[in-house]
């Protein structure tokens, strides 16, 4: 039996994990490319924001349930579901949450002075190395807010884990739908205090990412 | 370096938002420079060679090697076209320090050499006490210092230019261009260096290629260049503020001058002779820096032009004032002429507007322009 607290943190982690390598070539791509149809590739990443929780769901769970390509893949690698599994959830917060890094990546890359990249390429360094050593350090705010802006996302989202979880107590029961469970039984409480951890761990998290944000500008000027 | 030294070959033709660029040169292990007003394509042409733009067709190749070839479809990617480029901003990587920053081109040493090279380096141009300092904390003629010494740390076959010394002011710029020819006479490397100044380009060129609308129209030695301008266009850009049209009078053949009379003026000056006959006309041009002004009628100089005349305008340029003289001769109305002289000299003469002033003129520093 996991905590639903617990539950949440892991799920918020290995979600934004998952984003820093999912989200990070879509950045770089979205930064760079001059592809004329860049923008309907935005659009489509920026979905998840404008689009109902619940909607969004929806359709995940069709996906992911035995019926959906997706689900009927994964019950024949696995053996088990991958709707109302952590795996599940999972999944549905990358594509909830994808928004939340993939936004902050850009434009992070995107204000790269291309003058340095143009220098570190004349100075004999290969595109890998280029990105490494130039672009992705002085991306890296950008890049460290997308992060934290996913985990904050996913560590509140409601709505997709409800209706892709199932409210399975010790498997997919994460905090927010906890403290919803707790006040429909009138356990204000409970409710209370896991409210309370939610939202200091949320503060402190943007805390800590804007000290260090600030302390590096500092060090560059 | 066994490649050093090697010519660089260009043929570039691409379409730009104003006109076409269309030019063809070769460079040899020397410092040429490409002269031209702004806009007029010298930095597009830096970028093709340095591999950041792709021309529409052409051929560039630096020795036996080719960079770019429309024919062949061959296209080096710039990181292999070990070209060192420099521009305007240094562009140094804000979050390295000046040691890292001049280290980076150098991939493919050892720690040790890595770290000894750069040692010699930030040593020869005189950076090596800000070596751990960030780019941000130290001053813009030593950020230039550092762009230039981590260009050069990679050993480039070839130094592309493109007004590195804008942002500079006398004495930095002094310094920069001793490091950076001490370094050119050293490995003998082809240097390619972009400017609008034409004081810049006498000074660091023995070859000047003039660049304008995307073509090179002139290439010679500088004192061919810019004393000996052809068109209209060439001599304002190369510093001949003074250009009359006028009409030849007389031709001396034994002294090898002949008279010519400004258009609409009675003023007459001696010229060099040229293949003119009577009555032909010319068109004459004058630097400014070449006229020299006297408060009181001078005699007994060699100068055959005496022109005398009222101060229109006194203005202050940087480094130098431009003065504005109207001179007339009976019968005729005024022409104006523009004199370059220094500030000790305004001083020294104290000169005033409306002030009835001398211009000497030698024969031999007017030039004719084709017209």
């Amino acid at each position: 039996m996991i905590s639903p607290l617990l539950l949440s943190l892991k799920l918020a982690l290995v979600t934004s994990c998952l984003l820093f390598v999912i989200g990070m070539p879509i950045a770089c791509w979205l930064a760079f490319t001059r592809f004329r149809l860049r923008f309907l590739v935005e659009a489509v990443v920026a979905l998840p924001i404008v689009l109902p929780p619940t909607v969004l769901g929806f359709y995940l769970l069709l996906e992911f349930g035995s019926r959906g390509w997706m689900g009927a893949f994964w019950e024949r690698c696995t053996g088990h579901t991958l709707a109302f599994s952590f795996e599940g959830l999972v999944l549905g917060s990358v594509v909830y949450s994808l928004p939340f890094a993939v936004q902050p990546f850009t434009s992070a890359l995107a204000s790269v002075d291309r003058r340095l990249l143009a220098a570190s390429a004349s100075l004999g360094a290969s595109r890998w190395r280029t990105f490494w050593r130039i672009t992705f350090p002085l991306a890296l705010p950008g890049v460290v807010t997308g992060f934290a802006l996913s985990f904050a996302h996913t560590l509140g989202e409601f709505g997709v884990v409800l209706m892709l979880g199932g409210n399975i107590a010790g498997r997919t029961q994460t905090a927010s739908i906890a403290i919803y469970d707790n006040v429909q039984m009138l356990e204000y409480r409970a409710a209370a205090r896991q409210s309370l951890t939610l939202l200091a761990i949320s503060f402190t998290l943007l805390v800590i990412i804007n000290a260090l944000n600030r302390k590096r500008n500092w060090r560059l000027q | 370096m066994s490649a050093s030294g090697e010519t660089l070959c260009v043929e570039i033709h691409l379409p730009l938002a104003r006109f076409q660029l269309d030019c063809k040169f070769e460079a040899g292990r020397e410092v040429a420079v490409l002269f031209g007003p702004s806009g007029a394509g010298k930095t597009s042409v830096l970028d093709c060679i340095a591999g950041f733009r792709r021309p529409q067709r052409g051929r560039i190749a630096l020795g036996s090697q080719i960079l770019f070839s429309s024919r062949d479809g061959s296209d080096l990617p710039v990181r292999r076209r070990r070209i060192g480029y420099l521009s305007q901003q240094p562009a140094l990587f804000p979050h390295l320090s000046v040691r890292q920053n001049v280290g980076y081109g150098l991939l493919d040493l050892s720690h040790a050499e890595r770290n000894a090279r750069v040692d010699s380096i930030l040593e020869r141009f005189r950076i090596a006490p800000l070596a751990d300092s960030r780019p941000a904390l130290i001053s813009g003629g030593e950020q230039q210092r550092v762009a230039l010494a981590r260009t050069l740390a990679c050993e480039p076959e070839l130094l592309l230019l493109d007004e590195p010394l804008t942002a500079l002011d006398l004495t930095l710029k002094a310094l920069f261009l001793e490091l950076l020819f001490d370094w050119q006479r050293e490995r003998a490397v082809p240097m390619l260096y972009v400017t609008h100044e034409q004081d810049e380009a006498y000074s660091l060129a023995r070859r000047v290629l003039v660049m304008q609308e995307g073509r090179i129209v002139a290439d010679g030695e500088p004192h061919q260049i810019f004393s000996a301008p052809v068109s209209r266009e060439r001599a304002v850009l190369s510093g001949y503020e003074n250009i009359f049209d006028a009409v030849v009078e007389e031709t001396h053949a034994a002294l090898g001058t002949m008279t010519c009379r400004l258009e609409g003026t009675a003023l007459r000056l001696e010229s060099p002779l040229a293949n003119k006959v009577a009555g032909a006309s010319v068109c004459l041009a004058l630097r400014a820096g070449d006229i020299l002004v006297a408060i009181s009628r001078p005699s007994g100089i060699s100068a055959r032009n005496v022109l005398s005349g009222r101060i229109r305008s006194i203005e202050d340029r940087s480094g130098m004032v431009e003065l504005r003289v109207l001179c007339g001769a009976a019968g005729g109305v005024d022409a104006e002429f523009c004199s370059h002289i220094t500030r000790g000299a305004l001083q020294n003469l104290s000169l005033q507007l409306g002030q009835e002033v001398w211009l000497i003129i030698k024969t031999h520093s007017i030039q004719f322009l084709r017209n």
